[in-house]
């Protein structure tokens, strides 16, 4: 090395390993939990999925930003990643529905990222140490190594993190039905995606899309034939809140459905404990297996804690008998629960997608005829 | 619910012989079915007419049947084994065809044999356009607006209704055989009369054009319990309108959004549903509107493709394997991932790699065809390669192609070539477009010019940019340092590439010097399919730069094993296909049995070679210095090398031996000085001076008058070639002083460092090919072929028979003598090819090649005895007489003292001349010479010359006529020999139409005839001559030889041509029309029968002892 050119990115993990890359997005410091996502497609419903708030996201598809953008694909208002690992971001966008840049995004949102990694090194050893906090650090100079590693160590840590507060809707909102209304659902928003309300939508769905702090009596004095709680960020172990109202809402039998942090929330409510993977599963290519069924479904996955659980275990809960619906067969990890006694069931993944492909869309369907069989 | 236990006993059906559109993908594909069938217990009988395959390795099925994939064979091979299923969509278009004519005979029902994989319907519905047009639409997804016909008004008509231009596609051809675009009325007019007639149906799908949209592909699978899963997505960089085969593609799509991904990924799902692929794969080709995002499906494949081949080399998903698994019941979720050993099958791989595949075409080797890319396929072959970016993988793809320029900048440009020019040729798809892509920017033009022109998409024009940036970069920097090289190497920039761009550094090896002294090196990662989520178990490398100092290399330590690496012969080519992946796989299963580790370079993706399991460790790498190198170092690093094997991949490797050795490579078998001594003319001619054999006269020229001088010395006939050359390339046989004036002229190298080789061309002689292994003490003569077409014919296009039908046991002695001596004097340890012209008693030598040859598989497959296997087992130091007692090869004797019971095998080239056409529509001319033209080769084997002859000819060109007319025009000097021949045809009741000349010497001889006039004879009174006639189909045999010299020989040129593009029997020498005789004799007694592989080869041990 002639000494001469300084990196003027890096990214510290805990454990003292760095990177060093050039700077990408906005200049300026992020801190978060480092995780690695491997879909190919989809980095803008990535950034903005409000479950990945204060993660620093490590692409595995190298080339990112290649169809810029657009107006269209957000799931959220904003993008809610901490930090930004990439290794190649795209020169020019190339798409008919690009309006701008990922990296002017990037920068105009205020998100610091980092390119020309070795993602792969940084996967692997991700993958074999788990995920853990680090810091993305760019500018014209950057701090000494040790001052970048003493402000990763002093961020808080993912687990014991709640997280949902921070990304919930201030104010209840409805999403209408598409054509005549079917059914009223209260979708309890602990980081909800634009697409989930949408596709409920199209199904004769009204949606009423709550703050996760709303207590189980205002949830209920709605009457809604159905509630859903949403995907979000953060350890569930800390959502004592929404664990109570699930189980005020089974308690009146309501349809429930919940999905990724909705499936440990009802976990909980069921009895059942959660634990943090080593390294989560985020990617848009997870097999899940249905236990009644045997099939497989492609899913899109974005989670870094689970339930305890065997595949096809039943159980004894408050509620009746309960069971572990659907598994991961990459690691037998707990992909849903089913209540056998009254009408709630949910998975760890994601029947929305966006991004991410559309074979567990029929979950929503399931979701409808439960509340139909409610009803009649 | 695992395997299926109704099936015991499955009919694994291959494709034949290699053709454009249909390569060595299917023997990749076949022999990962019959692999997962025997291990699965079942019984599993197999046929494929093309002995270069490793699937038609005895040890690979319980019962081979080396015959051709034809509806009446397959039935006699049914009809003896009785297998319960018949697994068809894993051997290409001409196995799933062969599959439909075996249920329209009903053959199928009469033996109770059931169709796995893919069904009578679904096959129907996948590759009936309209049926399928329907289906699409029926699920909502949207296709091009077309119809079908089946006569030339038709055509009219549906054309008067969509505009021009319009896609022409005939129905029930594979790798879009006459297809193409028509732009004008004129085209229109021709090409869909062309589509009609290659069509076996007399069907065309006349279609809205999608020119210029955005081309993606799908690769799916399906088990019985509906799962599906994508497994790789394919964008085309050449937009439609160049068929994808002919396209440099890369995986994954790089300019999709995840819901236009989703939606594509839907609607294939959808469609494999609909059109009802039960279990296995499919492969769906879409287009998009680059402006609109309007999608529109266009075809699918019900079956494993060439696609599904590139795309599991891509992913490291084995989608052969796994469709043969699902094919016999297993679903998804119970088969293992290989390469994680722990996920199941049942998930989509995701990439952490950029793959780029280019394709390598053979134009050079047809004068006067059109080098447009069009819808019909016309590349001969293809290399891939994976780097951690699309500039990366884009650089190695195209030094891995072997063409005269290793990447961009590496050759000057065209002279005059202007920003104006270049754009202009951009509108118009050629081979080698991506260096006109590059050519533009660099004179100025800009992404959207170059996006505009070329219809590819702006940003794979702006990665162009990106490297022309670079290259200024690299220009202008004052000097080459550590923090440039590394950018330049990481975006895929060879050494030899920079070495162009910075004369002082002395060229490609200086770049190296100053590359190591900077610690610029690669790392290796590896194909795990997905992206590093989980541990990967198989070694399966690629090569990538990083910038970024924390980058890891992934190669595994293995100190107790030595290694012995394979050097692979890259991307098919004409001269140099799949028979020498042959002998590198044979290599590699050797040594691994041996106890070495095994370690291939290869960068073929269509190759069993290339398959992760066949060896110990793969690197799917250039076969240039410089990769080849880094690979040496890496695995230096991780354990010991013991050798590195140049000697069984064709001329590629073996160009390498030198450099390799002098860079301290320990280069095993036969050294780089000996191969030297065989393919320099001058040290060989020592050898055989000093051995006492001889040689046709020859000399070395470097200009007209020196090559002059010599031909007026040996006298014409001349064959005049460029030196180190496969595959006779630039070979002509020169009659006269102004012939040879003229091919010196075009010859462009004619230089001290390149000269022009004058051979004594012998007239009439017999050609004989040998194949030989040498230990240094001893020799086993591996086979002795008989060509049957004589010398002057390349041997890779001319037909041959082992054992030799006419050679006595004298002329055999002196084979085995004149071998031994060569193979001593030249210092050869492993395989050695030879071959000799004997003429009049003489036995001279024409050629050396120290390396396995074409012919190795041919011959192994022949004498049942493992020719490459025991080559690789000598480079590593086992002596001939070790081998025998191991059993390698036999105790006693070799392939020159067969029993006298032993079959005959006979081997025939298969030639493409129909699918290329000149710019005006004509076919192209179908003669032979010595410029190797085929693509690939069938065996027929039987217990006699006529039966295995008729066999190859069946296998290669559909069977030969036994009744009807056949067409005779030969050379005078041909006249005498034909007599016989003819006057046979005519009495086993052929109607013989001659040319006035030739039927004057019949009828005198008392061969009934009819006199037809030549093409340009004709009188305007409505008699139709010859050229019409064959077009009409009113021939069903043309016998034409070509009169005296080279260059265009208008008349038979004509006739020829009008044979090849109906498809009928064209005979073009003396010697092929004898055994065409003989062929047509056995298949009229109708007696020939099928017998296998193992039986012939356990027929002939028993012989041997």
């Amino acid at each position: 090395m002639n000494g001469t050119v300084t990196p003027s990115a890096a990214l510290v993990l805990e454990d003292g390993r760095i990177f060093r890359g050039e700077p990408f997005g906005a200049r300026g410091t992020a801190l978060g939990e480092a995780v690695f996502c491997t879909g190919m497609t989809g980095y803008q419903e990535t950034l903005t999925d409000p479950s990945y708030y204060r993660q620093i996201v490590v692409q595995t598809a190298p080339h990112i930003g290649n169809t810029g953008w657009n107006d269209e694909d957000d799931e959220s208002a904003r993008i809610w990643v901490a930090g930004y690992v990439v290794r190649d971001p795209a020169r020019i966008p190339s798409n008919w529905r690009a309006t701008r840049t990922l990296a002017d995004e990037l920068d105009r949102q205020g998100v610091v990222g980092i390119a020309g990694v070795d993602t792969r090194s940084l996967t692997r050893h991700l993958r074999e140490r788990g995920a853990m906090r680090a810091g993305v650090f760019s500018g014209e100079t950057l701090p000494p190594e040790q001052e970048m590693l003493e402000q990763v160590l002093a961020s808080p840590p993912m687990a014991g993190a709640d997280l949902a507060k921070h990304v919930t809707t201030a104010e209840p909102y409805v999403v209408p039905a598409h054509g005549e209304r079917r059914f009223r659902v209260a979708a309890l928003d602990l980081g909800i995606k634009s697409n989930t309300p949408r596709m409920m939508a199209e199904r004769g769905i009204e949606v009423h899309v709550l703050p996760a702090s709303t207590s189980a009596e205002e949830l209920l004095a709605m009457e809604p034939d159905g509630v859903f709680l949403s995907n979000g960020p953060g350890d569930p172990a800390t959502m004592d809140h929404a664990t109570e109202v699930t189980r005020q809402v089974l308690r009146h039998e309501v349809p429930l459905f919940g999905i990724c942090f909705g499936n440990q929330i009802l976990g909980r409510a069921l009895g059942m404990s959660t634990y943090k993977l080593r390294y989560g599963h985020r990617g848009i290519n997870i097999p899940v297996i249905d236990v009644r069924t045997g099939t497989v479904a492609i899913t899109a996955q974005n989670h870094g804690f689970a339930l305890e659980g065997e595949p096809g275990e039943r159980f004894d809960t408050d509620f009746g008998a309960a069971e572990v619906s659907h598994y991961c067969p990459n690691d037998g990890c707990v992909e849903g629960v089913r209540a056998l006694d009254v009408p709630a069931f949910s998975v760890q993944y994601h029947p929305e997608a966006a991004a991410g492909p559309h074979d567990a869309a029929p979950l929503f369907d399931q979701f409808v005829a439960v509340m139909e069989a409610k009803g009649a | 619910m695992p395997k299926r236990d109704d099936i015991e006993h499955v009919l694994v059906v291959g494709s034949g012989p290699i053709v454009i559109g249909q390569a060595a993908e299917f023997d990749y594909s076949g022999t990962q079915a019959c692999r997962v069938l025997r291990a699965e217990g079942l019984r599993v009988s197999l046929v494929n007419s093309n002995p270069a395959t490793i699937m038609t390795d005895p040890e690979f099925a319980d019962a081979t049947y080396i015959e051709p994939v034809t509806p009446e064979f397959l039935e006699k091979v049914i009809e003896r084994e009785r297998p319960d299923a018949l697994l068809a969509t894993l051997g290409g278009q001409t196995a799933l065809n062969a599959a439909v004519a075996l249920h329209e005979r009903g053959v199928l029902d009469a033996y109770g044999v059931e169709l796995i994989g893919a069904n009578i319907d679904a096959i129907q519905r996948g590759e009936d356009r309209q049926k399928f047009k329907d289906i699409v639409r029926s699920i909502g997804a949207d296709v091009p607006r077309s119809r079908v016909c089946h006569s030339m008004d038709e055509v009219r008509q549906t054309v008067a209704e969509l505009g021009l231009p319009v896609v022409i596609r005939p129905s029930f051809t594979m790798g879009g055989l006459g297809s193409g675009m028509a732009h004008t009325e004129e085209d229109l007019e021709r090409m869909a009369a062309i589509g009609l007639e290659e069509s076996p149906v007399t069907e065309v799908l006349i279609e809205e054009s999608v020119l210029g949209w955005k081309e993606y592909e799908l690769e799916l699978m399906r088990d019985k319990h509906d799962n599906v899963v994508v497994v790789c997505s394919i964008e085309n960089v050449d937009p439609m309108g160049v068929h994808t085969g002919d396209s440099v593609t890369v995986a994954p799509a790089m300019t999709l959004t995840d819901r236009e991904y989703q939606h594509m990924r839907d609607v294939g799902i959808k469609v494999i549903r609909a059109v009802g692929v039960d279990t296995g794969g499919c492969n769906i080709q879409f287009a998009v509107h680059p402006r609109t995002g309007r999608m529109v499906v266009i075809e699918m494949n019900p079956r494993v493709s060439r696609s599904s081949a590139l795309a599991s080399k891509a992913t490291g998903f084995p989608i052969a394997k796994i469709a043969a698994k699902l094919a016999i019941g297993y679903t998804l979720d119970e088969i293992r991932n290989d390469i994680t050993g722990e996920t199941p099958a049942s998930f989509e791989p995701t990439l952490d790699y950029v793959v780029v595949k280019v394709p390598r075409f053979a134009f050079e080797k047809f004068p006067g065809a059109d080098p447009t890319l069009t819808t019909t396929m016309k590349s001969v072959g293809e290399a891939m390669a994976l780097g951690r970016s699309f500039t990366e993988a884009l650089g190695k793809a195209l030094r891995s192609l072997e063409t005269k320029a290793a990447g961009f900048w590496t050759q000057p440009d065209p002279a005059g070539a202007t920003l104006e020019s270049t754009l202009e040729e951009l509108r118009t798809p050629r081979d080698g477009r991506l260096y006109a892509v590059e050519r533009a920017l660099r004179l100025g033009g800009t992404v959207q010019q170059v996006a505009e022109a070329s219809g590819i998409d702006p940003w794979f024009v702006d990665q162009i940019q990106s490297l022309v940036e670079l290259r200024k970069q690299i220009v202008d920097a004052p000097v080459l340092d550590e923090p440039l090289l590394r950018r330049a190497k990481r975006y895929g920039i060879s050494d030899q590439q920079i070495a162009a761009l910075r004369p002082e550094l002395a060229g490609e090896d200086g770049v190296r010097a100053l590359r190591h002294r900077l610690g610029v090196r690669p790392v290796f990662k590896t194909v795990d399919t997905c992206a590093a989520e989980f541990a990967a178990r198989t070694p399966y490398h690629y090569s990538a730069y990083e910038l970024d100092p924390a980058a890891e290399s992934e190669v595994a330590e293995q100190r107790e094993r030595p290694k012995v690496i394979i050097l692979g012969s890259g991307p098919n080519r004409i001269g140099q296909g799949i028979e020498f992946d042959y002998s590198c796989v044979h290599a590699a299963l050797a040594l691994r049995d041996a106890g070495y580790e095994a370690v291939m370079i290869n960068c073929n993706p269509e190759t069993v070679s290339t398959d992760y399991d066949t060896s110990d460790r793969l690197y799917f790498e250039p076969l240039t210095f410089e990769d080849v190198l880094e690979v040496v170092h890496a695995e230096q690093q991780s354990g010991t090398v013991a050798g590195v094997i140049v000697q069984l991949g064709g001329q590629t490797p073996l160009k390498l031996a030198q450099r390799l050795a002098d860079a301290g490579v320990p280069i095993v078998g036969t050294p780089p000085e000996a191969i030297h001594l065989a393919e320099d003319r001058g040290s060989f001619g020592e050898v055989l001076r000093a051995a006492g054999l001889p040689a046709p006269k020859y000399g070395t020229a470097t200009s007209f008058e020196g090559a002059k001088r010599i031909a007026d010395e040996i006298g014409y006939p001349v064959l005049v070639r460029p030196s180190y050359v496969l595959g006779g390339r630039g070979m002509e046989i020169v009659y006269d002083e102004q012939h040879l004036a003229s091919y010196i002229e075009r010859a462009t190298e004619v230089t001290p460092e390149h000269p022009v080789l004058v051979d004594n061309f012998l007239d009439d002689a017999i050609e004989i090919d040998v194949d030989a292994l040498f230990d240094g003490e001893e020799l086993y003569l591996g086979g002795v072929m008989e060509h049957i077409e004589e010398a002057g014919v390349h041997s890779g296009d001319s037909s041959c028979a082992l054992p030799p039908i006419t050679l006595g046991v004298t002329d055999l002695e002196k084979v085995r003598a004149s071998t031994e001596a060569i193979a001593r004097g030249v210092g050869v340890r492993g395989l050695l090819n030879v071959q000799y012209a004997l003429k009049d008693d003489v036995l001279y030598v024409l050629e050396a090649n120290p390396r396995a040859s074409r012919t190795a598989p041919f011959v192994s497959k022949a004498t049942g005895v493992p020719l490459a296997k025991a080559c690789a087992l000598l480079m590593m130091g086992q002596s001939i007489k070790q081998l025998r007692e191991s059993g390698v090869l036999p105790a006693h004797g070799d392939g020159g003292t067969l029993p006298p019971e032993a079959p005959v095998s006979v081997k025939e080239a298969v030639l493409p001349f129909h699918r290329f056409r000149t710019p005006e529509g004509q076919g192209v001319d179908s003669l032979l010479g010595p410029e190797m033209k085929s693509t690939g080769e069938v065996m027929g084997v039987d217990s006699s010359f006529g039966m295995a002859f008729a066999k190859s000819q069946a296998g290669a060109y559909g069977s030969l006529p036994t009744s009807g007319r056949v067409f005779v025009s030969v050379a005078n000097r041909d006249k005498r020999a034909m007599i016989f021949p003819v006057k046979r045809l005519a009495d086993l009741g052929f109607e013989v139409l001659a040319t006035a000349g030739t039927a004057a010497v019949l009828r005198r001889n008392g061969v009934p005839c009819t006199v037809v006039r030549k093409h340009y004879e004709s009188a305007g009174d409505g008699e139709p001559n010859i050229v019409e006639m064959i077009l009409d189909g009113a021939v069903d045999m043309v016998i034409n030889t070509p009169y005296g010299n080279s260059g265009p020989r208008i008349d038979g040129y004509e006739i020829r041509t009008a044979a090849v593009s109906r498809d009928i029997p064209c005979v073009t020498t003396i010697q092929g029309l004898a055994a065409a005789v003989h062929g047509i004799e056995a298949a009229i007694r109708g007696d020939i029968g099928v017998r296998s592989l193992q039986e012939l080869q356990a027929a002939l041990r028993a012989e041997r002892s």
